[in-house]
């Protein structure tokens, strides 16, 4: 299993477009990814958990990845993560 | 027999073809128990398949026509129905309870739209709306029921419609779409918009369309002169064939104009201008041969998305069109938003009556923050070009001193920060609120141009609002109170030594094209469709002779004494 912790910085959270690309980014692998945040955890696959959770900036937020690609996944993850300028 | 119905001529041309009803059906769903259920499941997974085809090719289409933000959406929608939580939750309630694919779905996407509609977030409200779309889709594939996307049209069709939204416009293909007429709206409509910016013929506001066409039903859309005829006599359709030829015959005669300057018959030069909404406009600007752009309307940089355009953003965009435009002048108008068109992430509360709300430059000056970041994406973008900037809404003189010192104080720090920005820019103002056109000796004084928005001048001056029909019949502009608020204001400028625009509907229409030219009227601005013909006719008028009635047109007593004497005068 893999998990990392990121501090989200872009000034508008984490919203529809930059949760498109999660979503999407999160959906290559096959590995269960979960995205935690204020208690709750939803799938990093499903647009809609994502979305339904409205992060806001400065928040943090824990991914967690489980399965035989987990530790790509989560690379790629954080790569999305700093290039669409989410958080680090 | 042929039936004929009368509406708003919104864009020329003539369209044959048949009908294509474009609706929203009421999707009727019923729960039913199933014995096999693994047969369900592999029908509910072929029809999202089948949705998300569909949505691919929107998709690609709003990406081609609209660009990558419109696109966005059904990238969105796309990723709704590979959502595990929604397609998996459906599966195994089919499994489990032994019920039918479209209950199933019905709830379960029930469920997501409940949860959506409870945030305490205009934006995550709206989201609701998208998954009802999507789910929609879905159901009307698992029912057989044919969705009228106009994304599936895939022969040459007219589009018959209530009304043509953003997102119905986006997924139009030009290639089939050959026209459209819808029940509502005017001349000024997003329907009617869209439908000179893509060049088709369109009638709207004919109240009856949807009523008395069934799909299939072969159609002439006349968008010349406002009429859709039914099912038409083969007598017809010949003479609507010779009406269409002529017309593209005229718009042939049209196009040896684009490189021609306009000159009246009497050699005076008058400068045409287009309208344009966004960079990718700038092509339709340049093809119809028009001098330069008198309104940049920049609004649709904040529309359709989640949060404000950063000043890079905007950057871009200003920089984009003032070097395609090589020099030759641009207005810009500063975000115009409120009244009609909203930005649900500015969550502004909702109004009595918008038009006469807290919107354009009033939201600009309270919310400087705004203000300042676009001020300072124009004024970087001017060392490209030819660039003008424009106040919109302006009542006071106050708002425009205002205005004018935070466009100073940013200069001023860009400056500093040794970024290069013009020094020849013009600030001007848009003309659309009586009490500005009355004092537009005193405004004369301190602007460096006018632009009169005619769209608004006249609703706030007849006080009828455009967006009501009951009483579109106040919507005048040919109302000699409206052309004396013209004269004032150009009189004023003049006697300063200033230009005046005009930037609403009115600045490309035939019959006000005259009274304009005899009042002095510096630079018309008009969707570059109507440039060409504009130029074509200027070029025979005089504009002597046009002064010379100009008198008589200021005391007439109602507008449509005037329409008459223009007709039997020019």
């Amino acid at each position: 299993m893999a998990e990392k912790t990121f501090k989200v910085t872009s000034d508008s959270g984490i919203h529809a477009r930059p949760a498109t690309v999660l979503v999407n980014q999160a959906g290559q692998f096959s590995s269960d990814i979960t995205l935690g945040y204020n208690g709750k955890n939803v799938n990093l696959k499903s647009i809609m958990g994502v979305m339904s959770l409205g992060i806001q900036s400065g928040s943090e937020i824990t991914i967690k990845a489980e399965g035989s690609d987990a530790d790509e996944a989560l690379a790629a993850i954080a790569d999305v993560m700093k290039k669409e300028g989410l958080g680090e | 027999m042929s039936e004929i119905i009368s509406g708003i001529a919104a864009s020329a041309g003539i369209a044959i073809a048949k009908a294509f009803i474009l609706e929203n059906p009421e999707l009727a769903i019923e729960k039913k128990t199933v014995e096999n259920t693994g047969l369900e499941v592999e029908r509910f997974s072929a029809a999202v398949e089948k949705a998300k085809g569909e949505l691919q090719v929107i998709k690609e289409n709003a990406l081609k026509e609209l660009g990558e933000d419109k696109a966005a959406i059904f990238a969105a929608h796309l990723l709704v129905l590979e959502d595990p939580e929604l397609i998996d939750a459906v599966k195994t309630k089919i499994q489990n309870e032994n019920v039918n694919a479209e209950s199933a779905m019905d709830e379960i996407s029930g469920m997501f739209i409940n949860m959506f509609e409870q945030m305490d977030n205009e934006y995550m409200k709206e989201r609701a709306a998208d998954i009802r779309d999507v789910s929609k889709r879905v159901l009307a594939h698992l029912l057989g029921v044919q969705f009228s996307s106009p994304a599936s049209i895939s022969e040459e069709v007219v589009i018959i419609a209530e009304d043509l939204t953003p997102s119905d416009t986006a997924q139009l293909n030009r290639k089939f779409v050959l026209g459209f007429a819808t029940d509502i709206g005017g001349r000024t409509s997003h329907s009617a918009i869209m439908s000179r910016s893509m060049e088709i013929p369109a009638v709207v506001g004919t109240k009856t369309v949807t009523e008395k066409i069934s799909s299939g039903t072969m159609l002439i859309i006349d968008g010349l002169d406002g009429k859709v005829i039914i099912d038409p006599s083969n007598e017809e359709l010949g003479m609507y064939k010779k009406k269409q030829e002529d017309y593209k015959a005229q718009k042939a005669e049209w196009a040896k104009l684009v490189n021609e300057k306009t000159t009246t018959a009497d050699g005076h030069h008058a400068e045409l201008a287009a309208n344009i909404g966004t960079p990718q406009d700038v092509k339709g600007v340049l093809e119809n041969g028009a001098e330069g752009v008198g309104l940049y309307r920049t609004e649709f940089l904040y529309m359709g998305r989640d949060q404000l355009p950063t000043e890079e953003e905007q950057f871009k965009a200003y920089r984009e069109v003032l070097e395609k435009m090589e020099g030759k002048p641009v207005v810009i108008r500063t975000l115009d938003i409120g009244g009609d068109k909203e930005l649900p992430y500015l969550d502004l509360p909702k109004e009595m009556n918008p038009f006469l709300g807290f919107r354009a430059i009033r939201l600009c000056l309270e919310q400087q923050d705004i203000f300042r970041t676009q001020l300072r994406a124009l004024l970087r973008a001017s060392a490209y070009g030819n660039l003008k900037i424009m106040f919109p809404m302006i009542a006071t003189l106050v708002e425009f001193r205002s205005a004018k010192q935070v466009l100073l104080e940013e200069k001023e720090k860009l400056v500093n920060e040794n970024v290069s920005v013009s020094d020849n820019i013009e600030i001007g103002i848009m003309v659309e609120i009586p009490s500005t056109a009355v004092l537009s000796d005193r405004f004369a004084k301190e602007v460096d141009f006018f632009s009169i928005g005619t769209n608004d001048l006249i609703q706030y001056t007849m006080a009828a609002d455009r967006m009501n029909e009951r009483v579109s019949y106040l919507y005048q502009p040919y109302n000699p109170a409206i052309l004396r608020l013209i004269q004032m204001v150009i009189k004023a400028a003049h006697k300063e030594g200033k230009w005046v625009g005009m930037c609403g509907e009115m600045a490309g229409d035939p019959i006000a094209i005259p009274i304009l030219l005899g009042l002095g009227l510096d630079e018309f601005s008009m969707s570059a469709t109507s440039v060409l013909p504009a130029r074509s006719q200027l070029s025979k008028l005089s504009k002597t002779e046009a002064e010379k009635h100009v008198e008589t047109i200021l005391n007439m007593d109602i507008a449509e004494d005037v329409v008459k004497f223009v007709n039997e005068n020019f």
